[in-house]
């Protein structure tokens, strides 16, 4: 009797042991499947999606409820990218939500016609516009991610799109991006 | 020991002959409950093949190691379905952690195996044949892989039977246990196979 109890009782001790051990090392924090998506996102935080920045959309399609073309800056090798991470069909770039721009695009405010009136900055998903009210704004150039949402705002069209220029000084090498070809071989 | 001919005439005598699901009629509520689509019944297979072998192989060795030399056979149950409740939550984190997108496949399924009676069945059927460590391993994973075949062959039937012009009467899951019942009679055509 007291052998039972006593066999049943380590047992299920030992058994808890193991699982509260694994509990803490496969810890899983958040959904990792999120994670892996938002990494693919190109981090414009634009919204040209509808969503609100790159994680909330990572996270509307981990749950299905967004498809994979909402991406304008992120393109066609995004598209690929992700395709290839959640195992479904490669789409065509949704072209309501925004054209995708090989050349990066900057904007720029013809200060002689702006009237101040704020309406572009609080558009502006990373806070590139500078200005206040009744004031001309400006843009800084560096932080502009060039997704155009500060465009259907304003009231006297004063905000251009240029491909921003480049000079000796400014040369990068582009950065290593995923190509179609790679994504597909993989 | 028995010779190596034994072991693969249990392995296929378990898949084909023995069937866990069409002739020991053990596991049947995955069986109906989760064969509507391929893809699901592809998941379910896959975590039952882990688990299904993996507690075969634990139950033997509490059965054996622990509840015989102590006298206990009569906790064979509750021991096994310790071990088998274990291994199942084990396997669910390590597929949480290694594979975001197998767990998410498998989803409900993982937890369902705890209750899984083929699970618990074959632990048992191991100990009332006596089986030794490598026969329970091998009847463990060969009842695993005719749940599989069955549970496939069965979702893909049904999927057919769908889009079939089925009589009002028989539609729905009516027409599920009568595809069952006839591929459990054309597995019975299968006992000449291997004299188990």
């Amino acid at each position: 009797m007291i052998v039972a109890i006593l066999t049943i009782s380590l047992m299920a001790g030992l058994f808890g042991l193991i699982l509260g051990y694994a509990a803490i090392r496969f810890k899983v924090e958040g959904n990792p499947i999120v994670d892996q998506i938002d990494a693919l996102l190109p981090q414009t935080q634009c919204g040209q999606c509808t969503y609100p920045g790159c994680r909330p959309y990572a996270e509307a399609i981990a749950n299905g409820e967004a498809p994979i073309n909402q991406c304008p800056p992120g393109g066609q090798a995004t598209i690929v990218a992700l395709a290839g991470l959640l195992d479904v069909e490669v789409l065509e770039p949704n072209q309501e939500h925004g054209e995708h721009h090989d050349i990066p695009l900057v904007a720029i405010i013809d200060e002689a016609t702006c009237i101040g009136c704020t309406l572009c900055i609080q558009a502006c998903p990373v806070d590139a516009i500078l200005g206040s009210a009744k004031h001309m704004h400006t843009v800084i150039a560096d932080e502009c991610t060039g997704c155009e949402l500060c465009l259907p705002p304003c009231p006297v069209d004063c905000i251009d799109m240029v491909p921003i220029k480049q000079s000796i000084d400014d040369w990068k090498w582009p950065l290593p991006t995923l190509s179609e070809e790679i994504v597909h071989e993989h | 020991m028995p010779p190596m001919s034994e072991y693969l005439l249990l392995f296929i005598g378990t898949v084909f002959v023995n069937n866990i699901v069409l002739v020991k009629f053990l596991g049947l509520c995955p069986f109906m409950g989760v064969s509507r689509k391929i893809e699901t019944a592809i998941g379910m297979s896959a975590a039952t093949t882990f688990v299904l072998t993996l507690s075969a192989i634990l139950s033997y060795i509490i059965n054996s190691w622990i509840l015989a030399p102590l006298g206990l056979e009569f906790l064979r149950t509750i021991a096994f379905i310790i071990a088998i409740a274990a291994v199942v939550n084990f396997t669910e984190m390590v597929v949480h952690k290694t594979s975001p997108l197998l767990y998410n496949v498998l989803g409900i399924f993982l937890p369902l195996i705890t209750t899984n009676c083929a699970v618990l069945g074959v632990a048992l059927i191991n100990v009332q044949d006596q089986n030794n460590f490598l026969q329970s391993a091998i009847y463990g994973f060969g009842a695993a892989l005719g749940f599989s075949l069955v549970l496939i062959l069965f979702a893909a039937l049904r999927e057919r039977v769908n889009v079939a012009d089925v009589p009002k009467p028989f539609q729905g899951s009516a027409i599920g246990l009568i595809t069952a019942g006839l591929m459990s009679l054309a597995f019975m055509g299968l006992t000449g196979l291997v004299k188990v």
